[in-house]
């Protein structure tokens, strides 16, 4: 009879499936995982402690590169807290620009998580087909921001700059004719607004294409149905929120709970899952980027009809405008100012809480009336979910700890700070 | 927000002896004492009235140079920048830098947690002061919400807080055999040593860093008078009546 021996087993951090720079120490009997440790801190930048020696506004960039496939929510989450504390108040436009891109992350983050999660259990051409999509939204935060990825956008106060009347337009070269590029730019002779509706109305044919391949798919079930399975009371004990609060039939979203910008004038809904296991993580997920696309339609809508500033007009926070600049010596102070000092804050304490796609992004801040921030915590949703890992692996086959990953959502970004 | 004046009036019935309990903007917030927070914590989760079934956040605060800016107008004349930027500030510490910290005449270490309720969708801050500054210790909220065990294993890594009663309390963010609490004040922001390659050795070696702390927009206290309360506003026009009092 063959000896059988427990194993501890390195799991990445190179490691395909290790969604970047997770080391797991894995305590196997067999295949069945007995007790898994993750080690993380490898993507440790020290965020916070950079935040305490910079001024507010040169903080925000730092925020993209926390959870660097949703990237603006991040923003989001940080601004809220300054504003909080500020008391400034976010004209109506800015607030739905906002919601219109906190959506559109929401759709990015969840086709590269749809797409990671496919590619790691099985399903090749998933990633593919996400990519294509998510290269429509890349090219609306280039539009807009003028990057594809880290866009520095949300301001305290507002949003960086109105969108813009035209889209960037592709141009012929040796790899490309002149006929594959007038058809690769027929969406993009409008404004932005024209081409995010162009994708507003083909994208739930593209969810539709991405159901087709997976939720009846046998595979598919087997490596998901049962797998990672945690009650309500447990998910709630964990610090589980977002898709991963709402997979194990909760209802709770702070965009309804705790309605912030303008949520509470928009028409959607929250999907719950009923078993709390990575296939009903998957139907929420799935569920949420068609409500995501919903909300973007009505923010079109809006935006297309009511026109307004983007800022504030409180040139303490916001910078006034150029041609203001060359002829008001006001203006030219305020300017200077705010880019050699940056604003103080009144002293105290705020604490502010987004629907991030993977959960709740939350930015407590404690300012001791400086320029800059006394002490900044950021409250990464991927956090308690990866520390729940160990709890959800148990008991489970090794190959199930990759679609546990997977299910998790987890980017190290935000997890390490 | 009446949920939160509801939410107000049940943590004044529940915890009639604390005098801590304050609205800060959109949330509730409390100060416990490190020895009652077990219980106060127990009472938090399971009352009816209460039910902060989920424990959001948990973080270390280190206060030691909370108020302090590095800006010296006053001895710097029309000088350049560099003279009136404090040299001895937290921003230009470097490695082996002897910085003293002041006295502050408050706990220096304090473990913030915000709690969600679901039920009662209202959040909570809890604060609770280590009392030693030299060996902060606070107990763990592990056995109340399972998620305060990374959350307390990342505040002892990076400000040194150690929790009693933590089953498990390793270093979780910073590198394996990390010396010292980066996120402490008295750390310098560009850290005590740096790694690279070296050919000759065949590995990898530590050395103390060799980047020069630079401060490129000094850390400045406002007086703004938007900011200012009523009280002050009050005290200072009760100070111009005395002094134009006694100049008359």
């Amino acid at each position: 009879m063959p000896e059988i021996r427990n194993y501890t087993l390195n799991f990445g951090p190179q490691h395909p499936a290790a969604h970047g720079v997770l080391r797991l120490v894995l305590e196997m009997d067999g295949e069945v995982v007995e007790r898994a440790d993750p080690h993380i801190g490898l993507l440790h930048r020290g965020t916070e402690k950079l935040a305490e020696s910079k001024p507010y506004n040169q903080t925000i960039g730092y925020m993209d590169r926390l959870d660097y496939v949703s990237m603006m929510c991040n923003e989001h989450g940080y601004v809220m807290a300054i504003e909080k504390l500020l008391g400034v108040e976010v004209p109506e436009r800015a607030q739905y620009i906002r919601v219109m891109f906190d959506e559109i992350t929401r759709i990015l983050n969840h086709l590269m998580w749809l797409g990671a999660h496919g590619l790691d259990i099985g399903a090749m051409s998933m990633f593919l087909y996400c990519f294509r999509e998510r290269e429509d939204l890349m090219d609306c935060y280039e539009a807009v921001s003028g990057a594809r990825l880290h866009a520095t956008y949300y301001r305290p106060g507002g949003v960086a700059r109105d969108l813009p009347d035209q889209m960037p337009k592709y141009e012929a070269n040796r790899f490309r004719s002149a006929a594959q590029v007038k058809k690769q730019n027929e969406a993009r002779d409008g404004s932005m607004l024209d081409f995010i509706e162009d994708f507003a109305n083909r994208f739930p044919r593209c969810v539709d294409e991405y159901e087709t391949l997976l939720t009846d798919n046998r595979i598919w079930k087997q490596r998901t149905v049962g797998i990672g399975v945690v009650t309500p009371e447990r998910a709630l004990q964990l610090g589980f929120t977002g898709p991963m609060l709402r997979g194990s039939n909760t209802e709770w979203d702070l965009r309804k709970n705790e309605p912030y910008e303008v949520y509470d004038r928009i028409d959607f809904d929250i999907p719950i899952g009923m078993n709390g296991d990575s296939y009903d993580r998957y139907l929420v997920r799935i569920e949420e980027m068609r409500q995501s696309n919903r909300i973007i339609k009505q923010c079109i809508d809006w935006l297309r009809v009511n026109k307004g500033p983007v800022i504030t007009e409180d040139h303490k926070v916001a910078p006034p405008r150029r041609s203001e600049m060359k002829g008001d010596m006001e203006a030219l102070i305020h300017h200077f100012k705010l880019f050699t000092e940056g604003f103080s804050l009144p002293a105290g304490e705020s604490y502010a809480a987004v629907e991030h796609p993977k959960g709740e992004f939350g930015c407590y801040l404690v300012s001791d009336g400086a320029n800059k921030p006394y002490r900044l915590k950021v409250r990464a949703a991927g956090f308690p979910h990866l520390a729940a890992l160990d709890e959800m692996a148990r008991g489970h086959m090794l190959s199930d700890v990759v679609a546990l990953i997977g299910t998790q959502d987890i980017v190290f970004g935000e997890i390490d700070r | 927000m009446s949920r939160l004046d509801d939410m107000l009036a049940s943590l004044k019935a529940a915890f009639p002896a604390n005098e801590s309990i304050v609205k800060d903007i959109d949330l509730a917030t409390i100060t416990v004492a490190p020895a009652d927070l077990p219980s106060v914590a127990l009472t938090l989760r399971d009352d009816p009235s209460l039910a902060f079934t989920q424990l959001s956040d948990l973080c270390g605060v280190d206060y030691a140079t909370y108020g302090q800016d590095e800006w010296n107008t006053s001895t710097a004349g029309a000088a350049s920048f560099s003279r009136a930027v404090d040299s001895t500030s937290v921003g230009r510490l470097s490695f082996g830098s002897d910085f003293e910290l002041p006295d502050i005449g408050r706990a220096r270490f304090v473990v913030v947690s915000h709690l969600l309720s679901i039920t009662h969708g209202v959040r909570l801050r809890v604060r609770c002061e280590a009392p030693d500054d030299s060996l902060p210790v606070v107990p763990s909220l592990t056995t109340v919400w399972a998620n305060a065990d990374w959350y307390e294993r990342e505040a002892f890594d990076l400000f040194g807080i150690l929790f009693e009663g933590h089953p498990d309390l390793r270093r979780i963010l910073t590198d394996y055999g990390f010396v010292g609490h980066p996120f402490r004040k008295d750390f310098p922001l560009v850290g005590n040593v740096e790694m690279r390659y070296d050919p000759v050795k065949g590995r990898v070696v530590y050395e103390p860093v060799s980047i020069e702390p630079r401060v490129l927009v000094p850390r400045v206290i406002r007086e703004d008078a938007r900011y200012v309360s009523g009280e002050v506003e009050d005290e200072a026009a009760a100070a111009a009546a005395q002094a134009g009092q006694s100049a008359a």
